[in-house]
């Protein structure tokens, strides 16, 4: 059953099996393992960038596309969301009118990226999407009587997910069923659905092909796909599955703004979890975020307590000062892709293989 | 002679702008094995890349079952029936051996009897069915490439040099695989270097000097006529025995 589930692609090492698996049942039981509010944030976060991520893997790692405007979308999602239930309605039929029109102008536009882009060489692709991108950002801040400009936008959502709400009079299993914990198990269930999907696509025929298109274009050609039509459905794709995570984001933190979805920061953030999780294997994807979102998040705490530790000592407690953490992050990604350029994933599946053969 | 399927009239083609087709005629014979002979960079690649395609005609007719397709994309070239194995092991190595074969089943699943057939001529192919395509040997990944080419029933068959660096034993699957090809209904256009392959599989042969035809005939002619395979190819027979 596990195995239809997964659609054949199962994690074929043990090591990444329990990691998965360790991770998967912390996010499920977020909401009772980890009970603040704070980490019930990044406890969504890390859930609704697995799924940003492994979209994104879609194109970089399966298609072979590198694009720069996977932001993009989900700050389309994220702001088709907060515009309707800002300026509309904060219910669920508004969730579901912004979110419609938001999938429409991604999919619509990640089309016509495609068709007008996608038969130029990788890296002017790459290129038109970081102008199309960057203008699209710029538009959205100066849109500001739409938008709320570089302030972004405030919202109600649906009573449903609002924090006064109580599912229950009652605690269950020591913790009150509120409008967070709701939020986190619809962001929670909407991305285990889409990644599901993601990997049905990834492993069906239509994902054979776009790997055939990834390691040679021309003889994709040559055996009869046409390998701009195959690209543009996954770009599309891609971006309607971004534009879903940028929905969540914005149903969790009820507010938008361009930093928070449109900056160029998220979109190397997201590129990064792809490379470090291991390009070409969706697991990656679950990995990559999961690491690098705790690291962003927890890394500054760890090395204050390390200085801490480390007082006696000379040198060490201001090389671990928590104001080098981003020193320190930098290091570590460098030692991960110096250490794992197959990313995470790619490692621990070698390792398996060849163990296996030992 | 049969009807051709495939005419080749003054084709030309430019790469950048180096002029490397000058005017390339000749004809493929329906259900006939057509061997496509010459010396380093003659133009017998380029001839066929520009066959499916992959380099742009810039003048001239290539007509397929009468009708020009010098002007379609190579997408539409290959669903005309049009199969191509490039040389140098083309075959797509991140994906398993099954997976290459589904992907150029584009009429839908494998066919049962066609997969025995193929597992007949190249075992390995059963043998390494889930393996990932890249940890193959050389040899295999070529039987792999033509196997691809044939996993479905193809009006015309462009090989690109498939005895490239294989070993005497796999060559000789190779040649039987060919043989059975032309027995059923397919129609072959091969490039080769080697001429002890080619004259075992060839009925009519053209040969290619400088991007230009220089000679078209029978095969059997070129093969027991020293004096023109010398003239031809620079080589004797008995070199290549």
């Amino acid at each position: 059953m596990l195995h239809a589930i997964l659609s054949g692609d199962v994690p074929r090492s043990k090591v990444l099996a329990a990691a998965l698996a360790l991770i998967f049942f912390a996010l499920l039981l977020a909401p009772f393992v980890f009970p603040t509010v704070n980490a019930l944030n990044v406890a969504g976060k890390i859930c609704i960038f697995i799924l940003l991520a492994a979209s994104y893997d879609l194109l970089l790692g399966y298609t072979g596309i590198v694009s720069f405007a996977h932001t993009m979308f989900f700050g389309i999602g994220a702001y088709g969301v907060a515009i309707v239930m800002g300026r509309v309605a904060p219910d669920w039929g508004g969730v579901l009118l912004g979110g419609g029109i938001a999938i429409a102008l991604s999919v619509a536009l990640a089309a016509l990226i495609g068709l007008f882009s996608l038969r130029v060489r990788a890296i002017f692709f790459a290129m038109i999407t970081l102008a199309v991108a960057s203008a699209f950002a710029i538009l959205a801040s100066q849109l500001s009587t739409l938008t709320g400009g570089e302030d972004g936008l405030n919202y109600r959502v649906p009573e449903m997910l609002r924090p006064a709400f109580r599912l229950f009079d009652g605690e269950i299993l020591g913790i009150v069923i509120n409008g967070r914990v709701m939020a986190y198990y619809l962001t929670f269930a909407v991305s285990l659905l889409l990644f599901l999907l993601l990997l049905r696509v990834v492993n069906s025929p239509f994902g054979r092909v776009l790997q055939a298109i990834r390691e040679n274009e021309f003889r994709a050609e040559a055996i009869g796909y046409r390998t701009v039509h195959y690209r543009t459905l996954a770009n599309c794709l891609a971006a309607a599955v971004a534009t879903v995570a940028g929905m969540l984001l914005a149903l969790v933190l009820r507010y938008t703004n361009p930093d928070t979805t449109l900056s160029f920061t998220i979109m190397m953030d997201i590129l990064l979890m792809v490379v470090i999780g291991g390009m070409g294997t969706l697991y990656g994807s679950v990995l990559g975020a999961t690491l690098f979102l705790l690291a962003q998040l927890y890394l500054k705490d760890v090395m204050g307590a390390a200085s801490a530790a480390t007082s006696g000592v000379p040198l060490l407690p201001s090389l671990l000062h928590p104001d080098r953490w981003l020193l320190w992050f930098g290091l570590l990604f460098i030692a991960s892709v110096y250490f794992f350029p197959t990313g995470i994933v790619g490692r621990l599946r070698s390792l398996a293989q060849r163990h296996r053969l030992l | 002679m049969s009807e051709p399927i495939l005419s080749l009239r003054g084709l030309n083609t430019h790469i950048a702008q180096y002029h490397i087709l000058h005017g390339v005629e000749f004809d493929v014979p329906r259900g006939q094995l057509t061997m496509l002979l010459g010396r380093n960079g003659a133009g017998k690649t380029t001839t066929l890349r520009s066959i499916m395609g992959l380099w742009r005609a810039s003048a001239g007719e290539i007509l397929f079952e009468g009708r020009n397709i010098a002007g379609l994309s190579t997408p539409e070239i290959a669903r005309l029936g049009i199969a191509y194995v490039p040389e140098s092991m083309a075959i797509f190595a991140d994906l398993t051996v099954k997976e290459n074969l589904v992907l150029a089943a584009r009429n839908g699943p494998l066919d049962g009897a066609r997969l025995d057939w193929l597992f007949g001529l190249f075992p390995a192919m059963k043998r390494f069915w889930t393996l990932p395509a890249g940890v193959l040997s050389g040899g295999q990944k070529q039987m792999l490439a033509v196997s691809r080419a044939i996993v479905e029933p193809r009006k015309l068959l462009l090989v690109d040099e498939p005895s490239k660096g294989l070993a005497p034993s796999i060559i000789a699957n190779m040649i039987t695989a060919f043989r059975e090809l032309k027995q059923g209904d397919t129609t072959i256009l091969l490039v080769e270097q080697n001429f002890n392959f080619a004259r075992q599989l060839g009925d009519s042969v053209a040969v290619m000097d400088d991007g230009r035809i220089v000679h078209r005939g029978s095969m059997a002619a070129l093969a027991s006529d020293a004096g023109l395979q010398q003239k031809l190819l620079g080589l004797s027979l008995d070199a290549h025995q």
